[in-house]
């Protein structure tokens, strides 16, 4: 099966720190990849490696047969593949919810404003959020901004979506509806990574999940595999922690 | 005479008043073009300097940093004697009004662009994250993402510094530009009296604080809607 995503020999450093020390990981078309690890272990600087919110120092990432880190590729273009989705939400607050989704349509796909706002809707539409249009991220809640940050990046079509703790600062009541956010992505065949401590969702939505510690992948397999009879010490720790 | 047609008397003499308010209001004048050109080009130059800084490129940032410091620490006045008696020995010839406005625009645009930078700097990173990670670039980035909310927080500084610097156009009566306080000390020796001062000091409140009234205006305007 050839991979829509492969990366290679992902290595990091941060001055003499480093914190990704070689990431072997390839995701398939339509596929769903969980990853999991300790605080600190370089989840989402591997995210931010893959579209280069993050320099990598050493390493290929290679979408759809295309190398990222070749040299004179344009930069900005190739970070759409991927769409990103935030801890933070990261919404631009002097803008509406339909103003956050059309941005980069305008400014970057040069889609004129009548065509971005089209598409736009159609986006908020997908995140149940279509009547939150002319709303700023402030009359919004945390659960509603992050589903407008969703739409923000499914409106560019990018090919892989990578979430990293999408749910971590909500409430525990706003986090079902991004899930089900989330699983109707999986559901038209989205393909996705996501970093997150959300493991029922892991074990029902997951095709595939991946340990990490210090700045590597120590294990990874099916969720009945790394949650029913997991390989690594490490990943026993963190799996038992977790389900205590 | 009664204390109050004392006071009158030296400060408020309705003859000198009348005799010179046409000599004021020529400094008003005057006064109000520096005013304008210096607010203009040193904000802008300002700007431009914050912005050319956030692409972080150390040949660039040095002579920023270095032209910040040394015009935030440099007196107006000596930055205007040096350059007026200055530019003729290098054989450059320019008026007074000139090198009032070429100074105190390099001294607005030292202290805007550390005011810019400091709100391009408080602008979350995420911010950035999200925006670069659609495919906008530095530059639209900056212009439709990181400026709208940096402005914002910098409106009230850069108001209170620009009538700061602004009220400095006062320092072209030393090098002879024919602005408010120039034409109201002269008509202060002639008559020897401080009635044209008072003129002069009501000229520069009718003219600075609708100055402070814009500055609340355009904060109002630049902050958008919140729950
Ligand atoms: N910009 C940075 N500069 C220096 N160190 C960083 C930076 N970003 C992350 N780190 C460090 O890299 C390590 C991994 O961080 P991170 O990828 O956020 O881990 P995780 O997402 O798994 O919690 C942490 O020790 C963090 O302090
Ligand atoms: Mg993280």
């Amino acid at each position: 099966m050839s991979a829509l995503l492969d990366v290679r020999g992902l290595r990091k450093s941060f001055g003499t720190t480093e914190i990704l020390r070689g990431i072997d990981f390839s995701v398939a078309a339509r596929e769903l990849v969980f990853i999991i690890g300790p605080s600190g272990s370089g989840k989402s600087t591997m995210l931010r490696c893959c579209n280069r919110l993050e320099e990598p120092t050493a390493g290929q990432v290679v979408v759809d047969g295309v190398d990222l880190m070749a040299r004179g590729s344009d930069m900005n273009a190739m970070r759409r593949q991927f769409g990103m989705v935030f801890q933070a939400f990261n919404l631009y607050p002097h803008m509406t919810a339909l103003g956050n989704v059309t941005l980069a349509l305008r400014k970057v796909l040069g889609k004129s404003r009548d065509e971005a706002e089209a598409i736009g809707l159609a986006a908020l539409d997908r995140v149940g959020l279509k009547e939150k249009a002319p709303s700023y991220p402030s009359e919004l809640s945390g659960g509603q901004q992050q589903r407008v940050a969703i739409a923000r990046a499914l409106a560019l079509e990018p090919k892989i979506m990578l979430f990293d703790e999408p749910t971590s600062a909500l409430d525990p009541e706003l986090v079902g509806a991004v899930l089900g956010v989330m699983r109707d992505l999986k559901a038209s065949g989205m393909t996705m990574v996501v970093v997150s401590h959300e493991m029922r969702f892991a074990r029902d939505a997951a095709d595939r999940i991946v340990f990490m510690a210090d700045g590597q992948i120590l294990e990874q397999g099916t969720p009945a595999e790394i949650f029913g009879n997991p390989q690594h010490p490490r990943t026993r720790d963190f799996v038992g922690e977790l389900s205590r | 005479m009664t204390g109050l047609e004392r006071f009158q008397e030296a400060f408020l003499k309705p003859e000198l008043i009348a005799r010179y308010w046409p000599d004021i209001l020529s400094g008003v004048a005057v006064t109000l073009q520096i005013a304008v050109a210096v607010v203009i080009t040193g904000l802008a130059l300002g700007l431009v300097l914050a912005v050319i800084r956030s692409y972080r490129s150390r040949l660039a940032n040095a002579p920023i940093i270095v032209f910040v410091d040394v015009f935030r620490a440099l007196p107006p006045l000596v930055a205007i004697l040096i350059v007026y008696f200055g530019l003729p020995s290098l054989g450059i010839n320019i008026s007074g009004f000139a090198v009032l406005w070429l100074v105190l625009s390099l001294v607005l645009a030292a202290f805007a662009e550390e005011i810019f930078w400091s709100g391009i700097v408080s602008v979350r990173k995420g911010q950035w994250e999200a925006a670069r990670s659609t495919g906008l670039s530095h530059w639209q980035t900056m212009t439709s993402v990181i400026l709208p909310q940096a402005i914002r927080i910098c409106v009230p500084p850069l108001t209170n510094r620009t009538i700061a610097v602004t009220k400095n156009t006062a320092l072209g009566t030393v090098i002879g530009v024919g602005e408010i306080m120039n034409e109201g000390t002269s008509a202060m020796s002639l008559s020897g009296n401080a009635t044209p001062l008072m003129m002069a000091a009501v000229a520069y409140i009718l003219i600075f604080v609708p100055v402070v009234v814009l500055g609340s205006w355009i904060e109002r305007r630049f902050a958008w809607k919140r729950a």
